[in-house]
């Protein structure tokens, strides 16, 4: 089986990858590419993301056929896909961040600031917080109610369809931190820098 | 609910650790790498490397400690120390950094901290700022605590705010290496005055310091290096010592 991390340049995934292929020891292959054509017969995509929502779908944008290939390989093909922090946020329609953004639109939604309610709360959101699981999700298997993962972002994803929400997670109010829409996975923390339990995670997703 | 995190920070000079864990069971008391992953097994939250290599020829040392150790440790690693340019910060980055730490480059060129955080995202830069007390006042110092560029530490935390760091590490340079505790004052005022999270750095003698400056000093996490180091605590005490007096920490 072949596990994909969609290298297009936006941020730092060396952690992302590392994680990975710690994981998957020798049993499964993980590449990293921006190469169309090896995402289209992939198994299993990796959606990083870091900086802005819209640095982000820029990012993606500039590989010509990307959003294409993505799009047909979740919606066409129903192979699983997992969103990592901004990965995850591009889900939604529309972002709000810089300025207004389309989003790649798999799971209705935007993507907003945390109302840090006057300066009481310092953003971003940066360090361990614990989730609360709201549904089965797959990628749960064998994680405990209240885990810690760690976060950083100051933007949240707010879906329209409540059902696709899988965990929350509590700073300021309550936020969506985790995602599951039949083969669309989604996480706001980075289960790559959450020790034992994110690696688990990570785990869950390859055995999918 | 968000955790206080708890920090160990390792000084790195030419890849080797200096000051480091004294552990009778470690098989190489010099090892970034495996000091590293003691510290994150141990439930630290963070782990923090600081390269001290003073010569240039040595410098591309830390990217390889960085890459390794990034392959062994799954929690966030920041690393800081003679970071000068985006460059840097880019190849940091690539060998598997989770955030870069700041401080000369800063102060000198601000720029460098709107040109890295709009480029990889606030979430990797980290501005560490020296500051020392004069009068009522406290002034930034550059070149590892060596030159005093008398900018205002509180007006210039704002600005690195305003300028895209997404944290700021705070040093008080009279508590540094004292052990006596953090510079409350100092540490609570530059938490009051920026909205982004502050780390306490610089005077950790005991446990009761961690609590003092997570409840007064108001920070959002706190740097160790000495209490850890010579086995005087581990991690997890500290951890069980801030739980014990009500600061909520990942168990």
């Amino acid at each position: 089986m072949n596990v994909t991390i969609v290298d297009y340049k936006s941020g730092n995934i060396s952690s992302v990858i590392n994680s990975f292929k710690e994981v998957a020891e020798n049993k499964v292959k993980i590449e990293v590419t921006s190469d169309v054509s090896k995402i289209k017969s992939t198994d299993k995509v990796v959606l990083p993301g870091q900086g802005s929502f819209k640095s982000c779908v820029a990012a993606l944008q500039s590989i010509k056929g990307l959003v294409d290939c993505l799009n047909e390989f979740v919606m066409n093909k129903k192979k699983p896909l997992l969103g990592i922090c901004v990965g995850l946020q591009m889900f939604a329609d529309v972002g709000y961040e810089e300025s207004e953004t389309k989003g790649l639109g798999w799971i209705s939604g935007k993507v907003t600031k945390i109302d840090n309610q006057n300066g009481k709360y310092k953003l971003p959101h940066i360090g361990w917080n614990q989730i609360n699981i709201v549904k089965g999700s797959k990628i749960f298997k064998d994680i405990k109610d209240k885990s810690h993962m760690y976060f950083v972002h100051s933007y949240e994803f707010v879906p329209i369809d409540k059902n696709s929400i899988s965990a929350t997670t509590d700073y300021s109010s309550k936020h969506v931190c985790a995602v599951e829409k039949e083969n669309i996975f989604g996480t706001q923390f980075h289960p790559e820098k959450s020790d034992k339990t994110g690696l688990k995670i990570i785990n869950n997703f390859i055995n999918l | 609910m968000l955790k206080n995190r708890i920090i160990p920070c390792l000084d790195v000079k030419n890849g080797r650790v200096v000051k480091g864990i004294n552990f009778v069971d470690l098989k190489d008391a010099g090892d970034p790498v495996e000091q590293a992953k003691i510290y994150s097994d141990g439930g630290a939250d963070e782990i923090c490397f600081l390269d001290i290599t003073a010569s240039n020829e040595n410098r591309d040392t830390i990217y390889e400690v960085v890459e390794k150790t990034s392959k062994k440790c799954f929690v966030p690693l920041t690393v800081g120390g003679g970071v000068r340019s985006v460059y840097d910060i880019n190849k940091l980055l690539n060998c598997g950094a989770d955030k870069v730490s700041i401080n000369t480059a800063a102060v000198e060129n601000f720029k460098v901290v709107v040109d890295s955080s709009k480029k990889f995202g606030s979430q990797c830069i980290v501005v560490a700022i020296d500051a020392k007390k004069n009068g009522d006042k406290w002034e930034v110092f550059t070149h590892g605590g060596r030159k005093n560029s008398r900018i205002d530490a509180l007006e210039y935390a704002k600005k690195m705010e305003d300028s895209g760091a997404g944290e700021l590490l705070v040093t008080s340079m009279d508590r540094d290496g004292t052990q006596v505790g953090y510079d409350i004052e100092l540490m609570s005022k530059i938490s009051s005055k920026v909205n982004i999270p502050l780390i306490a750095s610089g005077g950790v003698g005991n446990l009761d310091h961690l609590v003092e400056g997570i409840k007064s000093g108001k920070a959002s996490a706190v740097l160790a290096a000495s209490i850890f180091h010579y086995g005087k605590y581990s991690v997890k005490e500290a951890k069980q010592y801030l739980e014990s007096k009500g600061i909520p920490v990942r168990t």
